[in-house]
């Protein structure tokens, strides 16, 4: 029977290796035929892996870690999930900091691979599906388990959504340096990447809400209502975006289901709801629980949170078309999506306000724990980030800052401050208590990681202000003559000393991110540094305290 | 009228006034009576133990 289940996974392996192998061969593409032989080997060690195996359940148990029994937590895909999560972050923020430098010295361009064009995307990938992404997976395995007290549903499924999430990664980077790209802001990867991605989401889907059914606790927790809300709305949004039809099945090349300013608006709609249900209602997640476990304290008001869910979930997904100001777009599509966002400043500040609360009466943990300190940091830039970016969604506003750098500016502080501190403070708080550890490795690291980070934001952030700013009015300078004054390639040529501070502010940024590296990897080996704990009293001397005794007789003044 | 101008004229005004009339239930389905002593306990049943058994992972 054992015997006969591992020839049956053997065959099944070995159909997929040759069919990728026939496609590899067959391929219209490079990139494709990469791809295939991606798959081909992925496929032949599975089929290696199941001939190895005696008894495929054991080993698989083995290997995958499959829980036994229903009496503790399945934290083993949030162990891979935590170490992916720092290892993307390295590769993002490395991919950042080159292309920041390549647009400061353009002799880095190598092409045909290593080219602005195609590293961008990889970098934005890199740091919001890889980074974010596994962060997100993970910590949503953790939090919806602890708050429905119970153990993970469908322990395989949840096995695939890790792997096959990593596949789509690798899938994704790979196609962008080989120039396969269908060109969508946030969607980049072809049809067929699309296709194996909607198969891992469902999957997550089910294996979350399977989880929820299982509760034993009466109540959703509503850390889980936002991340249910980031799984559905995403499949709709990816589903959507990415209909197209491919033009042949051996090949990567695909067409939109949509043209013009339809399409424009459908990657828009798609766009602005991935920085909402991908970067913001998700991280609010993990603020929700993470920053009250933290604290030791429940959250401020727990009506407020319920009415923060239902604000976003309600204003959010009409927000896309400030992204389309003065073009094709309708106005009345404009306008809407300017009011929309503008609303948005409200929830948005009630959920800040909410999470920074949490710590009212402990404020004193600020000073002493830097992982609080860290998501502190974190919920002012979610304020700073929600607060710009109504503003900058205001059509006068826009005409200015449409198309310049004060856009990637914002776009930094809400990722960099916003999701990259909440989730290195998710990383601070899971690496102990997934590996049984008493504390981090270095709480004096932590703090270190924290400052390195907040120093990177204000350069990149200052810089890019200045130069957006710069950008704009120089774009729109008209002579006397009625003739613009400057050409592009001299605005560029004015921002060269802003974007060297950039790129500095990202390295610095990336420095905190290997310190971090460094003290998850001494955390896990058992390690813990000799260190001055954080926030204590300076040394005290009961000699001192004390009050001066006056001589009882007054000496005479000289 | 064809289709879209179907849709449209529902969206504009049956269904604009659907989504206000839900999206301000919800919002005030949390000020009903009761509700307070449920969402305090709601709020502190994150920070009871952890573990489904033994091993607690507080410090």
């Amino acid at each position: 029977m054992q015997a006969e289940a591992a020839l049956g996974r053997v065959g099944l392996w070995f159909g997929v290796l040759i069919i990728s192998l026939i496609l590899a061969a067959t391929a219209r593409d490079t990139g494709f035929a990469a791809h295939a032989t991606i798959i081909a080997i992925v496929a032949f060690v599975l089929m290696w892996m199941s001939a190895a195996r005696f008894d495929p359940m054991k080993k698989a148990q083995g290997f995958f870690r499959m829980p036994e029994g229903l009496s503790r937590y399945d934290d083993d895909p949030v162990r891979w999930g935590v170490l992916a999560t720092m290892f993307w972050a390295i590769v993002g923020l490395l991919a950042g900091v080159f292309i920041a430098s390549q647009l400061a010295f353009p002799q880095l361009n190598f092409q045909p691979y290593f080219n602005f064009g195609r590293v961008r995307p990889l970098h934005t990938s890199a740091v919001i599906f890889a980074f974010g992404g596994n962060i997100l997976i993970a910590s949503s395995f953790y939090v919806v388990q602890r708050t429905c007290r119970a153990q993970l549903a469908f322990p395989s499924l949840a096995r695939f959504v890790f792997w096959g999430y990593q596949l789509f990664i690798v899938l994704a980077a790979s196609g962008y340096l080989f120039g396969v790209t269908q060109s969508r802001e946030y969607a980049e990867p072809e049809w067929y990447v699309d296709l194996w991605l909607t198969i891992v989401w469902v999957a997550y889907l089910i294996v979350f809400v399977g989880t929820l059914a299982r509760r034993t606790e009466p109540h959703i927790y509503v850390a889980n209502w936002f991340y249910l809300s980031f799984i559905i709305t995403i499949a709709m949004l990816h589903i959507i975006n990415n209909l197209a039809v491919p033009v042949a099945l051996n090949g990567s090349l695909s067409f939109s289901a949509f043209a013009g300013v339809q399409d424009a608006l459908t990657q828009w709609w798609y766009g602005h709801n991935a920085v909402a249900f991908f970067l913001t209602v998700p991280f609010l997640a993990m603020m929700y629980y993470f920053v009250p476990k933290q604290a030791e304290r429940p959250v401020y008001s727990y009506r407020l949170s319920i009415i923060h869910f239902w604000s976003l979930i309600f204003l959010y997904i009409w927000a896309g078309p400030h992204h389309l100001h003065y073009t094709a777009l309708p106005d009345w599509a404009q306008t809407l999506g300017m009011v929309f966002s503008v609303i948005l400043w409200m929830p948005s500040w009630g959920g800040m306000i909410n999470g920074l609360m949490t710590l009212n009466g402990a404020w004193d943990k600020v000073r002493a724990d830097p992982i609080i300190r860290m998501m502190v940091m974190a919920l002012a830039f979610y304020g700073m980030a929600t607060f710009e970016g109504p503003m900058l969604s205001i059509k006068a506003v826009n005409s200015l800052s449409h198309y310049t750098d004060w856009t990637i500016g914002h776009v930094h502080s809400g990722a960099l401050g916003w999701n990259g501190l909440i989730s290195f403070a998710a990383v601070y708080f899971l690496v102990p208590r997934l590996w049984g550890r008493e504390r981090m490795y270095s709480l004096r690291m932590i703090n270190w990681h924290f400052w390195l980070a907040t120093l990177g934001i204000v350069f990149y952030a200052a810089s890019m202000w200045v130069a957006g700013i710069t950008q704009g009015l120089m774009w729109r300078e008209y002579g006397l003559d009625g003739y613009l004054v400057n050409s592009f390639a001299e605005t560029v040529a004015a921002l060269h000393e802003l974007y060297i501070i950039r790129a500095v502010g990202g390295v610095m940024y990336l420095s905190g991110a290997l310190i971090m590296g460094y003290n998850v990897w001494m955390t896990i080996a058992g390690k813990l540094r000799e260190e001055a704990p954080m926030g204590a009293m300076p040394d005290y001397d009961p000699d001192k305290d004390r009050p001066i005794v006056r001589p009882a007789t007054p000496e005479p003044a000289e | 009228m064809n289709l879209y101008d179907q849709f449209r004229h529902f969206a504009d005004s049956y269904g604009l006034v659907a989504l206000l009339v839900l999206f301000l239930g919800l919002c005030l389905w949390v000020f009903r009576p009761g509700a307070k002593q449920q969402n305090r306990e709601v709020a502190r049943s994150i920070l009871k133990d952890e573990e489904i058994e033994g091993r607690g992972d507080d410090q």
